[in-house]
């Protein structure tokens, strides 16, 4: 980029002036804030104390899974947890948390753009999402759902439990996702910095807009078919319900012609960290960097063709079945197209071993596993034996939970210098990061095998013999929760007393580390002009980091 | 004077014109979604209840229906025409023409009024509140449910439409607009000729076939 930066050492370890001091620093000026950087930041701390209700609601669940029969709550409670738990993951957390956190706050900084396009669109966004989260909790606060996240009719539609403020409050939700998702597509098109060709953006942006355009395309439909359940289940108009004449099966299309996509909602972002995340770490130059692009609008674009593949046990006729399956699979070659690019990326790079990596690692094998045993899954056959098992729950924790969770986990601490301007503990964070890692199989390995042996999916109590697998997952689900519980304190810590970063402490060639951290109200300094491609570690300007091992091989 | 209508983080006046219409497109398109799974599960429903759908389309006013589609088809034209003005910097016209095309709206809705107090009257009413006697075939209901759903939606469209033709009218009317700069005048017409073009959408799957 160029203007060159000038090198760390002149360069003041802690920029005097930035978005978390100026204009001004009153809770005011941040409510009121067009900064995307400060959305991104308020949708980031939002995100994760909902992250945190969530588990909260996992907790339980695993708690009352500890004993065959009733435990610490009756059924009804049980049954309204796992819907929480689900609602406020997926929607609250996993959904707006890396797009419209980390995307918000990096987005317009890797194109070399002072702001999103739409900067009161941003904001609203935010308040869009709150607005809706709150009515969301209200009616969990309220009565609370047993239908599961999923909101299956007519069960939805006639359940005595207050299911329309969680509904409305989803559908509120989804506008926040198509505003932010409308906002990165323009911003993407309109505010790249001059000599930023579509070649030269970072693979985050590639990711990043793939997502966005699943969810303008996705959520609108999911909007409508969530305020139809909810006009029914008020006043009861038998749209979906087969006692009114209502087709059940047509609200399942539906939903999962939004939700299917929606779990590369959640997916993509996580794979645009990562794609960030690998080039910085093994200081090399991204394998491939057109195949890891296309295949993020790959992903998009099948994503919106396999939904039937939630329904084979609904009444699909067999073809049906056997065109979603194959498509399924589909997403499947797209995925490995981009896990062996990243692990060529690694292939005699040097190495650095810090927390990120280590997520890293993590993420490889949740997305290999979890995705494996989705084509597995997506054959019908074996689907028509697992379907609603805890094999199906296994399945797609270890995707958009290990995967997702590992990719916002390496994000969090990839960019925590750059968002606070201040470095983590290293050894607390590789500590936590090895809890979390063995923490999550030791929760999720025993539910893959619950699952094949029979145990269904949502059961308050179970059959003896299951008894120790759930032991083993809860116990697992306790060192997960530890580890958790441990990033949160150093990083409040680190919050406050954490050493200077610097400009560049990963030496990373991402070109939001051009700029001071934090960065400056309107980014930088200067308007950049790109001249070098990203994730380019092969020119002479490259800057080995501090205490990293030296190239092994020159390449 | 009026303010510099460039934001401070684009380049020029050009580059945020085409970020305002680029953006004005992919809202449309999430409308068209909006709308689209409301004529799925129509178009489901209607192959599942043939007789009542038919039987139901049959029972309401086709005439109502027409006569509101040349009103909007004309006010997508008078819309069109404001725009042209706009172009050419002649605001005032833009703001008549825009006006025009809100009493036009205006009738559409009245129209709308008529029919839905005789839906009313009749009992051609969604779900659990149909009591209309002359369509006693399955899926009369259904039919009434989808049929509020669909033109209701699209009324509010018309309404939230009319709004924006107003204020982007008022704007135009009072020179806020140039040549050059003329954006929001465009999107303002594009708004409005997606409300016209969802109802030529629901005119013929509701009323016709």
């Amino acid at each position: 980029m160029s203007p060159s930066p000038p090198p760390p050492s002149e360069s003041p370890a802690f920029a005097p002036r930035n978005y978390l001091n100026s204009p001004e620093t009153g809770l005011r000026s941040w409510l009121t804030t067009r900064d995307h950087k400060r959305i991104g930041v308020m949708f980031l701390v939002a995100t994760s104390v909902f992250f945190a209700v969530g588990g909260l609601f996992a907790l339980l669940i695993r708690i009352e899974l500890l004993s065959p029969s009733p435990f610490i709550m009756d059924a009804m409670t049980y049954n309204r947890l796992f819907t929480l738990h689900g609602v406020v993951m997926i929607f609250l957390f996993m959904i707006p948390a890396i797009p419209s956190g980390f995307g918000n706050f990096l987005l317009p900084l890797m194109l070399g753009a002072k702001d999103v396009a739409f900067p009161r669109l941003n904001l609203l966004s935010f308040y869009v999402y709150v607005a809706g989260a709150l009515l969301a909790l209200y009616g969990m606060v309220h009565g609370g759902a047993d239908t599961g996240w999923t909101f299956y009719t007519p069960y939805s539609t006639t359940t005595v439990t207050r299911v329309v403020p969680i509904l409305l409050g989803v559908f509120i939700i989804g506008f926040s996702s198509i505003l932010t998702g409308l906002n990165f597509i323009v911003t993407t098109h309109a505010l790249r910095a001059p000599g930023m060709g579509w070649m030269k953006m970072p693979l985050f942006v590639w990711s990043i807009y793939a997502t966005s355009i699943i969810q303008i395309l996705a959520t609108p439909v999911l909007g409508m078919t969530l305020l139809l359940v909810a006009i029914e289940h008020a006043f009861g108009w038998g749209l979906f319900n087969p006692a009114l004449g209502g087709d059940p099966v047509l609200f399942q299309h539906f939903f999962w012609f939004y939700s299917h996509p929606a779990v590369y909602i959640m997916v993509l972002p996580a794979m645009a960290v990562i794609s960030e995340v690998v080039c910085a770490f093994a200081h090399k130059n991204i394998f491939g960097y057109k195949a890891v692009a296309y295949s993020s609008l790959g992903i998009a674009f099948v994503g919106f063709f396999t939904w039937g593949h939630h329904m084979f046990t609904s009444g699909q006729s067999p073809v049906d079945a056997g065109i979603f399956g194959v498509l399924s699979m589909f997403v499947g070659i797209f995925t490995a197209i981009k896990v062996f690019n990243w692990t060529a990326t690694l292939y005699k790079g040097s190495i650095w071993f810090k927390t990120p990596f280590a997520y890293f690692i993590g993420f490889l094998f949740f997305l290999v596993f979890g995705g494996m045993t989705g084509i597995a899954l997506a054959t019908v056959s074996l689907d028509v034996d697992w379907h609603d098992t805890y094999f199906v729950v296994a399945h797609f924790h270890f995707v958009m939970v290990g995967a997702v969770m590992m990719a916002f986990l390496a994000a969090l601490h990839y960019w925590f210098p750059k968002i606070t301007g201040r470095t983590y503990p290293e050894g607390w964070g590789l500590v936590a990061a090895v809890m979390i890692i063995l923490g999550f199989n030791f929760t999720f390995i025993p539910q893959f095998l619950l699952g094949n042996m029979g145990m269904p999916r949502r059961y308050f109590s179970y059959p003896a013999r299951f008894h120790a697998l759930n032991v083993a997952s809860t116990a697992g689900a306790s060192v997960l929760a530890m580890g958790l519980v441990i990033v949160l304190v150093y990083l409040l810590i680190a919050l406050r007393f954490g050493p200077a970063a610097g400009r560049n402490p990963w030496r990373s060639r991402g070109f939001e580390w051009d700029t001071p951290s934090p960065p400056p109200p309107e980014n930088f300094e200067v308007t950049p002009v790109i001249t070098r491609g990203p994730h380019v570690y092969d020119d002479e300007a490259v800057e080995y980091p501090a205490h990293a091992p030296e190239p092994k091989h020159a390449t | 004077m009026q303010p510099s209508p460039l934001a401070h983080h684009f380049e020029s006046l050009d580059k945020q014109a085409h970020a305002s219409r680029l953006a004005m497109w992919i809202f449309l398109a999430t409308e068209v979604l909006l709308f689209t799974a409301l004529f799925a599960g129509y178009s489901v429903y209607r192959f599942l209840f043939y007789d009542g759908f038919s039987q139901c389309s049959r029972s309401i006013e086709t005439w109502i229906g027409f006569v509101n589609t040349l009103i909007l088809v004309t006010s997508s034209f008078t819309v069109a025409t404001g725009l042209n003005f706009a172009a050419k910097g002649q605001g005032r016209k833009t703001g008549l023409f825009f006006g025009i095309s809100v009493l036009f709206a205006l009738a559409f809705l009245g129209l709308k009024a008529v029919e839905y107090t005789h839906h009313f009257q009749e009992g051609q009413l969604p779900g659990p509140y149909y009591h209309f006697a002359a369509v006693k075939a399955a899926g009369g209901p259904l039919f009434f449910s989808l049929y509020f759903l669909i033109t209701g939606l699209h009324a509010f469209h018309v309404i939230v439409g009319m709004t924006v033709l107003i204020v982007i009218g008022v704007l135009a009317y009072r020179g806020r607009f140039s040549p050059a700069y003329h954006v929001p005048v465009e999107n303002a017409a594009l708004y409005w000729h997606l409300v016209d073009l969802i109802w030529i959408f629901v005119f013929p799957l509701i009323y016709l076939i």
